[in-house]
């Protein structure tokens, strides 16, 4: 934990200019800050508060398509779509955040590799080119770069015909339309949201601190464990909270690779949505979707430990 | 924030005659939202409908030719030579029209989930003609008075070429409304080299050896049709008893379904995911036709499918006039015929076959019986059931959507 208090100390540079600013008069001195605060509140405002509340709102309508949807108060909304409910929305949801967590922990186990290469691995010159490989799937559309996935994990696809070639794999195996390939769906599409702040907080690592660390009889497992690692952590941090969230949210995944028993909560929402026109229903899974995730993040800044959150990008 | 919530002070604030003004501040506040929020509401589509009655005759003589038309089409659906279309080039020579063809289509929930905010605020979706399939979408869109009725005066090639199979449809008596684009069959198609055997039936969908190999429509109408078929129900007048009868049936069936699909269903039975898959017409023979002979497209014993798009006249369309000259336009087996040669689903014009064998040259699209259905195919292909109401079809979602979604 005090590893964080040191690196900057040691960093070139430092938090210079502590002089404080000239005297001004303290009405003005007082009133500066909330003049300051005002862009970003109405920032907040306009891009998160009012879709947060009409989405509330909407959830809370009753109707139907037909007849439109009215504001009733209608909570009941929220037991009818987890207690007993005609659709079982809450398989759907523990099923998304069974998938989401399972590609982030791949995104990890993957892109730290790749992220700690790049930083420490490779000579200056090679480091923007790398990064740049990261997220060069980008350039492709990303329901484009799924759907390739699906011909790729297909039966008669090179990555099954491989497996049951070399005897790996029996007649009857398939990757395609199974849990599986939706979580490496979900992974290979956040990776590069996972290796670049990883990247980030890596590379603002001073490697005299690893020195150091040999110097005091660590390993190289060691220092990694107690240097490298804790002060990396933000970026891990970053990075879950970039991955998990898209993961568990996502319907294109589940949809272009998975199968029968692959139906997520975003694809509930979706289809709720601009299948069914069932605005209140849509607006209601959106909601218990964003207070499960709020809560599970949550939880999980408290555990992890991460206080510094201007560290995070 | 904290002062909208009914704390003691506010409650006692309330209660007696001494109100501070802090509490009438926050009780007043408290109101203001209250009434602002039972204000709030989104429309339906039936609250534009059949409040303003049209005299479409009047309306008809009234309208102005003009020299452009906005057309909504769904990918792939029309003739295309390099990004040219012939059809519409003669179009345009015959009429001096200029069409501005926009494939924007990509299924009836999500467009009438679009366009229907529009209709409903009596605004244009800036189409003068669009295609829609027959079901619960383009119910919606003739009840709430969202499209214009036909000048069938102004249609005569209509009269005189569309095939029976398309005049007068359930879902639009009289074809008040629309007229059909292209009619399509939803039947099986199956891969002969990995199911080793010839598909007739339904029934075959049980076969064991066929596990994990048996693709069906994500689509409720054509998921619960296949279902109510397979029990020998006819679809269109079925009653919601059957629905869960074909629920229970299609759940039986369900460990042996590989997946849902939407359009994709076809590169599932192309890769080999899917042996035997739920299939469209049109899809299969266009893959017969680019690198995948061996595939078939059956009509099951238990019958098939039939599905219609059809082209609609939006309300407030710029050019109606266009769009009605376009309609009969296509009904002539020129035009019908150089369409159907490219999009080959099942042509409404039957008297196209010829053009399209002595004229094109293209006796493989000619004598095709998916192109151009033989009578007694056409006998055993169903229509879709026509909802009355949002509540039935609502019933019905829910229980396909059941199969779907576990």
């Amino acid at each position: 934990m005090s590893a964080i208090g040191v690196a900057p100390g040691l960093g070139p540079g430092g938090p210079g200019g502590s002089a404080g600013p000239a005297p001004v008069r303290r009405g003005r001195r007082r009133s500066t800050p909330f003049f300051l605060a005002l862009v970003g509140t109405a920032y907040l405002c306009v891009f998160f508060v009012i879709p947060l509340v009409s989405g509330l709102i909407v959830s809370l309508m009753t109707g139907n398509p037909d007849d439109g949807y009215t504001f009733t108060w209608n909570f009941g909304i929220y037991g009818s779509l987890f207690v007993d409910p005609q659709v079982p929305y809450l398989t759907f949801l523990l099923r998304s955040l069974w998938y989401g967590a399972a590609a982030t922990i791949a995104c990890i186990v993957v892109g730290y590799p790749v992220a700690y290469f790049i930083a420490f691995r490779v000579s200056p010159r090679w480091k923007n080119p790398l990064l740049m490989l990261v997220f060069i799937s980008f350039l492709v559309s990303f329901i484009i770069r799924t759907d390739m996935w699906a011909f790729v994990l297909a039966s008669q696809g090179p990555v099954v015909t491989f497996l049951q070639g070399v005897g790996l794999a029996g007649k009857d195996f398939h990757i395609l339309g199974t849990g599986g390939a939706v979580i490496f769906g979900d992974a290979y599409n956040d990776l590069a949201f996972m290796v670049l702040p990883i990247y980030a907080a890596l590379e603002r690592i001073d490697p005299r601190l690893g020195e150091a660390a040999n110097d005091l009889y660590a390993g190289k497992f060691r220092a990694f464990w107690h240097t490298t690692l804790p002060l990396s952590r933000s970026g891990i941090f970053a990075g879950v909270l970039l991955v998990f969230i898209d993961s568990v949210g996502d319907p294109v995944n589940s949809a272009l690779l998975g199968g029968t028993n692959t139906y997520t909560i975003g694809q509930a929402i979706q289809d709720a949505y601009s299948g069914n026109q069932q605005y209140n229903v849509a607006a209601a899974l959106s909601t218990v979707l964003m207070v499960v995730l709020g809560i599970i993040l949550f939880i999980y800044a408290r555990v992890s430990g991460t206080d510094d959150l201007e560290d995070l990008v | 924030m904290t002062g909208a919530v009914p704390g003691p002070d506010l409650l006692r604030g309330l209660t007696s005659a001494r109100v501070s003004r802090r509490g009438l501040l926050a009780g007043g506040g408290a109101a203001a939202l209250a009434a602002l929020l039972t204000g709030c509401s989104i429309k339906g589509s039936a609250a534009a409908g059949a409040e303003d009655t049209v005299d479409w005759a009047a309306f008809w003589k009234d309208a102005k030719a003009t020299g452009t038309l906005n057309f909504a089409n769904w990918p792939l659906y029309i003739d295309s030579d390099h990004g040219k279309s012939e059809s519409l080039a003669l179009f345009k020579k015959e009429t001096g029209i200029a069409v501005d063809y926009q494939a924007v289509i990509q299924d009836n929930a999500t467009f009438y989930a679009t366009v229907s905010p529009i209709l409903r605020a009596h605004g244009a979706t800036g189409y003068d003609l669009v295609v829609m399939t027959n079901g619960f979408e383009l119910t919606q869109m003739i009840k709430n008075g969202f499209v214009c009725e036909l000048d069938h005066s102004r249609l005569p090639n209509f009269a005189a070429n569309a095939s029976d199979s398309v005049k007068d449809p359930i879902y639009d008596p009289g074809n008040k409304h629309s007229v059909v684009w292209q009619t399509g069959f939803t039947g099986l198609a199956y891969n002969p080299k990995y199911t080793g055997r010839k598909i007739t039936s339904l029934k075959d969908l049980q076969d064991p050896a066929f596990k994990g190999r048996i693709g069906l429509m994500s689509d409720n109408t054509e998921l619960g049709s296949l279902g109510l078929l397979a029990l020998g129900i006819d679809p269109e007048t079925s009653t919601p008893a059957d629905w869960r009868k074909a629920q229970a049936w299609l759940r039986e069936l369900r460990p042996s379904v590989t997946g849902f699909y939407d359009q994709s269903y076809i590169n599932r039975l192309e890769n080999g995911d899917t042996w035997i898959t739920q299939a469209w017409s049109g899809d299969v023979f266009q893959a017969q036709q680019s690198g995948f002979p061996d595939l078939e497209f059956v009509t099951p014993e238990e019958g098939q499918m039939t599905w219609h798009d059809n082209m609609l006249i939006p309300r407030q369309a710029e050019n109606p006039v266009s769009a009605l000259e376009w309609m009969n336009f296509y009904y002539t087996p020129k035009i019908a015929g150089i369409v159907e040669d490219w999009v080959n689903y099942v042509c409404p014009v039957p008297a196209a076959e010829d053009y399209v064998r002595d004229e094109l040259d293209d006796a493989t699209v000619a004598d095709s019986p998916l192109v151009f259905p033989s009578a007694d195919v056409l006998e055993q292909s169903h229509e879709f059931r026509v909802f009355e109401n949002y509540d039935e079809y609502s019933e019905w979602n829910g229980i396909f959507n059941a199969v779907v979604q576990s």
